[in-house]
């Protein structure tokens, strides 16, 4: 068991929750309740991580974050690391991957809220930031959560773009799902299943969360 | 809940700091290494409380991390060729040090219809027959031991018709565990990697002629941001206590070191 690993994919999990909260919650929002044009090809581009191979972003994150690149040689003279290879570089490629993961649970939850209900709360005299926080947070926590527990055990889970623009570097950038891969060709299939097990737990409990709080939010569509 | 985000909060912003306290270089090891040397680190870290990382892949691959910047100190190549190509290009303190010469051998996990004959004859037989479904090697394209099991397979005039049965491993590790999981009927793996007691119980192997292949000079080197723990263990690869493990596993020692 690396427990290093572990806790290095926790924190990059937590980061990138972190990140993709609010930057989620905004997207959706919008996305919710606004119709513009293009507003498909948007919702499109949101949901591609969904379908795009792992190795084609690590492709491409490889060729924009290199040290031949302008963004990674504009991050090296600011950080003086560079992106690839580097815990930064892993969470900003987890954003990116996990964008649908956050944004679309949310986005459900949004749009169940019926508009007549955002509008009696703005003739009750509500600013629409009062509305945010005391009507639609408090109705779409459900979607919230989901999107927090999709994104945190997807990242926990995420193998192909880290292991092409990680390194698996001890410490840096070996997150739990590249050590047990490191543990399965050091044949230490103990640790390899333990730590397969371990996945497979938080997994399955992320997965029932939000399931559990989609039978939550059913209710709501008859108000 | 105020609670449980705190909780996330502490958990993120506690952490790195005890990254900063430990300041051990990542070393970049040839598969092939994967036990001598973590035994040699354990005898090192143990000997001079210096703490050190290892990743372990394919020496192609790593050739290509470094020339992207990945952060490693020093890099062990299983072809000396990779290492000079990095000194070219700028990346190393120097040409580095020959540290051992690898050897490849045949190996054949149990309940498999193909013996294990350095041979290959046995191999050309099971072409002829149709014994053998999948072969596993690694990567000729980036894995040195890949490559040099191609040279062995073309010396023994069979490359062209076993090519439609290999099964191409990362690294050779990854063929190893090909190798050995009784998918394939057996494969071309390094003696070190055979050596080594996980691998004991899983398959009986031979070792191939060394002239049928190129050398597989392995040279390691230190990269330009090498700190002085990787220093330490450069020097220490080349001491007694480092040379005997290197033996234990199969490594041939090159006579510029003694």
């Amino acid at each position: 068991m690396d427990w290093n690993a572990l806790e290095l994919s926790v924190k990059l999990a937590l980061y990138t929750c972190i990140i993709l909260l609010p930057l989620g919650l905004i997207i959706s929002r919008v996305l919710a309740w606004h119709v513009f044009s293009y507003k498909g090809f948007v919702e499109a581009l949101i949901a591609l991580p969904l379908v795009l191979p792992p190795t084609v972003l690590g492709f491409y994150l490889l060729v924009a974050f290199g040290q031949s690149s302008p963004i990674g040689q504009a991050f090296q003279s600011l950080f003086g690391s560079t992106l690839v290879f580097s815990f930064e570089g892993l969470v900003v490629a987890s954003v990116i991957f996990n964008l649908p993961f956050a944004v679309q649970p949310m986005q459900r939850a949004f749009e169940s809220i019926p508009h007549t209900m955002r509008e009696a709360a703005w003739v009750s005299g509500l600013s629409s930031w009062q509305t945010f926080w005391r009507i639609e947070l408090p109705l779409s926590w459900p979607g919230i959560v989901s999107a927090f527990a999709l994104t945190f055990a997807h990242t926990l889970g995420e193998f192909g773009v880290v292991l092409m623009i990680g390194g698996n570097i001890p410490g840096e950038t070996k997150t739990i799902a590249i050590a047990i891969y490191d543990r399965v060709q050091a044949f230490d299939h103990t640790a390899a299943g333990t730590m397969a097990l371990l996945l497979l737990a938080l997994s399955f409990f992320s997965i029932s969360l939000v399931y559990m709080l989609a039978g939550k939010r059913r209710p709501l569509r008859g108000v | 809940m105020q609670k449980f985000l705190f909780f996330l909060f502490a958990c993120i912003f506690i952490q790195p700091v005890s990254l900063l306290a430990e300041d051990a270089p990542v070393i970049a090891a040839a598969s092939d290494l994967q036990f001598a040397i973590e035994e040699i680190a354990e005898m090192f870290q143990k000997n001079t409380g210096n703490k050190i990382k290892l990743t372990f892949g394919s020496s192609g691959n790593f050739r290509h991390q470094i020339e992207h910047g990945a952060p490693f100190q020093m890099f062990m190549s299983a072809d000396e060729d990779y290492v000079f190509a990095l000194h070219r290009e700028g990346f190393t303190l120097n040409k580095g040090d020959l540290y051992a010469i690898g050897r490849i051998v045949i190996f054949i996990p149990p309940g498999s219809p193909l013996k294990a004959d350095g041979s290959l004859n046995d191999l050309a037989d099971a072409l002829n027959d149709n014994r053998i479904k999948r072969f596993a090697i690694a990567n000729p394209e980036h894995a040195p031991y890949g490559h040099r099991a191609e040279e062995a397979l073309r010396h023994a005039g069979i490359w062209d018709r076993i090519r439609p049965r290999l099964v191409l491993g990362e690294n050779v590790s990854q063929a190893a565990q090909f190798a050995t999981s009784g998918s394939a009927q057996g494969g071309i793996i390094a003696y070190s990697l055979a050596l080594s007691p996980n691998l004991a119980s899983l398959g009986n192997f031979e070792l191939i002629p060394a002239e049928w292949h190129n050398p597989l000079k392995q040279r390691m080197v230190l990269l330009k941001n090498a700190g002085p723990t990787a220093h330490a263990f450069y020097e220490y690869l080349k001491s007694p206590p480092a040379r005997i493990i290197l033996e234990k596993y199969g490594f041939m020692l090159p006579q510029e070191l003694n």
